[in-house]
């Protein structure tokens, strides 16, 4: 078999095997509240693989992403909210009463249908992330630009939300976990197992979509978009529409994490849509190794679990950690964690302690007993 | 008529703010490609310093007399400040990720987050002493003779600069926080910087109140471009930073030093963010967050304005600012009170201050579709540009 053949496919198929363990063994091992947590970070590990493919692959930073989770969110919650709020006074949820509103809002109207709820929750933040995408990449806006831009869109997007509580409750956000979703509150601890379980399927659904897009052709005109896009472009290609594309698709992707992320954490709100939280995103990214895939998942799950247990324990130091891994990764590991191994790290880092003296430069030869080489 | 002035006075102050603190920004970016995200962060260590500045004068009894003019011994103190952090990082993490600017762009965030923690966890009057430490350890070699410098004695003697500068950090951080007791204890929480008593209230001019404060950095920032501008246009190393500017290989064949090119230029719009962070602390109070509330506005500026062009920077200030109070503070229906009624309910839609951001971005996204490289793009032949 061909594709185990090789050394990466090994560290591979390590990863997923200790992966696939670990979400087996989980709900069975661990309390509820660090089953939602883990819950939580493998949705946040899509949108990691978004961040990857736009960033790790195409070579545009984004850092407002949260824009699209946050934009899943809210699709997901308004369902939710609208799904429970038959015994609310005119039949709207609670929240609407405390402005004196009493018509919904008419965008909040094809929500009350299940399947363009799900439709929506990705296919929204797709064609906002592809709008906003298309008007950006049709003028040639790339880099630091394109960087500072999407970060102004997220303030933006922010603003807006924040100061709509006629619209959608404004800076308080949606709550769902106290709505209903087949007759259970979505906030109990048999509806938080099946959350567990569908991001875990979802995040491995995702992995083989993203390694869909990147295997073929598709994939090497992101990657050379992401070195050399002048001379993708005078090969005949138009970067624009493959930029877009998967710009947008990073949206969707986003916009499932961000679903999945507040069933599970009980509330939207426009804090998704901070600065610090999207460039957190691209942070995953990079420690976990960016242009490989399985290292988006690894880095997203990996980083969040040390978030938690350090900011449990010592919380004013997380800032300085994170900071520190911010500057850390850019200057001593590019590459992330998994690249680092990919290209031999622990070796040569056993190297330079002095470990493992021999390095190998050259094809070793055979020699026999006399130290000759055999022809 | 006065409506309209009135606006425009607005707008020109809160446009003057984001150019202080966005000059610096644009000229960085233009010579290096880099935006700084900790720029927010030396400006909230400007802001820090005006703070502190105004405790030392109130404290401190042979500079009581001098109480009213602290304002302007705050606006060097911030720029030293600014600068020497911003020098420093400029030589241990900017300097290595050369030619990469996005990696740059999140180790700059990284310190962004390391130097909001530090305001948070470190008492004020050690964090003093730690910059003053920097600011005599990177700065005494230049002026001791460089044929000191060379070999095992000038080791020695860089050593014990270092060990000078950090006995005198150490020794400010001690009697600081023996002096002014606010200081002494690190604290999260926001503090506040009062106006010496001449620049409270306003100057009425043609029936409208002028506030001073606003006035005075409208001063602040006037003064602070037009420095800029001649230090750019009229000195020698004014002329390397234009040169660097527009072509840094060529520049570096001719025979300029484009290393201390980049330490200057970082370490000039750095103190410019200090400077910006005066501004700041003098329109609310001032907490580790500080920054962030402006640093959009700033790349805001930079991607309207292009860059390697002052003039660019400085229109787009004032435009955004001037529009941000029209549109913001609802000005525009008042002056047009019988304008079309769709356009009166989508203008009043948008009439606060957050909402207002969502249409000027949206103005700049629509005036990217035009003109994509800003108001002033740079003339080149390069295919990327």
């Amino acid at each position: 078999m061909s594709i185990f053949s090789t050394k990466k496919s090994w560290i591979n198929l390590t990863i997923w095997v200790l992966l696939i363990a670990l979400i087996i063994a989980a709900p069975s091992v661990l309390p509820v509240f660090r089953l939602n947590l883990l819950g939580r970070y493998l949705s946040l590990a899509i949108v990691a693989l978004g961040v990857d493919l736009i960033w790790g692959f195409t070579g545009m930073l984004s850092l407002g992403q949260g824009i699209f989770f946050a934009l899943g969110g809210y699709c997901a919650a308004m369902f939710l909210q609208l799904n429970s709020a038959g015994e609310f006074p005119n039949g709207i949820p609670e929240f609407f009463g405390l402005y004196g509103v009493e018509k919904l809002p008419f965008f909040w109207e094809p929500f009350k249908s299940s399947i363009f709820t799900i439709i929506s929750i990705w296919l929204i933040p797709a064609i906002i992330a592809g709008l906003l995408g298309y008007l950006v990449f049709r003028n040639r806006i790339k880099g630091v630009y394109f960087s500072i831009l999407t970060q102004a869109a997220l303030l933006v997007f922010f603003n807006f939300f924040n100061g709509q509580q006629k619209l959608i409750n404004g800076t308080n956000g949606l709550k769902t976990d106290v709505t209903q979703l087949f007759g259970q509150m979505v906030g109990s601890e048999i509806m938080q197992r099946w959350f567990f379980w569908i991001s875990a399927v979802l995040v491995i659904l995702a992995w083989f979509f993203a390694r869909w897009i990147v295997r073929d052709r598709f994939g090497n005109i992101l990657i050379g978009i992401r070195d050399d896009e002048a001379r993708v472009r005078f090969t005949g290609y138009n970067p624009v529409i493959f930029k877009t594309i998967i710009f947008s698709i990073a949206g969707g992707l986003a916009g499932i994490s961000g679903a999945l992320y507040t069933v599970q954490s009980g509330i939207v709100s426009p804090q998704f849509m901070t600065v610090p939280f999207s460039i957190e995103m691209v942070i995953w990214v990079a420690v976990g190794g960016r242009g490989t895939l399985l290292g988006a998942i690894l880095g997203a799950v990996l980083i969040n679990y040390a978030k938690s247990l350090v900011s449990e324990a010592l919380p004013a130091s997380w800032m300085f950690i994170q900071g520190g891994l911010f500057i850390l990764v850019v200057t001593a590991l590019p590459e992330g964690v998994l690249g680092w191994i990919r290209k031999d790290g622990p070796k040569k880092l056993l190297f330079l302690l002095g470990i493992n003296k021999k390095l190998e430069t050259y094809p070793s030869l055979e020699v026999n007993e006399q130290g000759e080489v055999k022809s | 008529m006065q409506l309209i002035l009135e606006s425009l006075f607005n707008g020109v102050a809160i446009g003057s703010v984001l150019l202080v603190a966005a000059l610096g920004l644009a000229i960085v970016f233009g010579l290096m490609g880099v935006i700084n995200l900790a720029h927010g962060e030396l400006m909230m260590l400007g802001a820090y310093s005006t703070y502190i500045t105004q405790l030392i004068f109130k404290q401190v009894s042979f500079l009581k007399p001098f109480y009213d003019s602290y304002v302007i011994v705050a606006i060097g103190i911030a720029f030293l400040v600014s600068g020497t952090v911003g020098i420093l990082l400029e030589r241990t993490v900017i300097r290595r990720l050369y030619g990469s600017p996005l990696e740059t762009l999140l180790a700059t965030w990284g310190v962004s987050l390391i130097l909001q923690q530090f305001v948070r966890s470190v008492p004020l009057a050690y964090a003093s002493g730690l910059v003053i430490a920097l600011f005599f350890g990177l700065f005494t070699p230049l002026f001791i003779s460089d044929d000191l410098l060379h070999g095992a004695k000038g080791k020695l003697i860089r050593a014990c600069t270092w060990g000078f500068s950090a006995l005198l950090g150490v020794a400010t951080g001690g009697v600081l926080s023996s002096l002014v007791s606010k200081l002494s204890r690190a604290s999260a929480r926001n503090v506040d910087v009062t106006a010496p008593s001449w620049m409270r209230g306003g100057i009425d001019f043609v029936g409208i109140t002028f506030p001073k404060t606003r006035l005075l950095i409208i001063l602040i920032t006037l003064i602070s471009v037009l420095v800029v501008i001649f230090f750019l246009d009229k000195t020698a190393w004014g002329m390397r930073i234009r040169a660097v500017t527009q072509n840094r290989p060529m520049s570096d064949c001719l025979g300029i030093s484009t290393e201390t090119v980049d330490i200057i230029t970082f370490g000039i719009g750095s103190g410019l963010a200090g400077v910006a962070g005066v501004a700041v602390s003098l329109l609310g109070s001032v907490g580790p967050n500080v920054g962030g509330n402006y640093i959009v506005g700033c790349f805001m500026v930079v991607v309207l304005g292009g860059v390697g062009n002052l003039l660019g920077t400085i229109l787009a200030s004032f435009s955004i600012g001037i529009m941000t109070d029209l549109i913001g503070a609802g000005r525009l229906l008042t002056i047009w009170p019988d304008m079309p009624s769709p356009l009166y309910s989508t203008i009043d839609f948008f009439a606060t201050t957050s909402m207002a951001r969502v249409m000027i971005f949206a103005l700049i996204v629509i005036f990217l579709q035009f003109k994509p490289t800003g108001m002033f793009p740079q003339k080149g032949r390069m295919v990327e540009s």
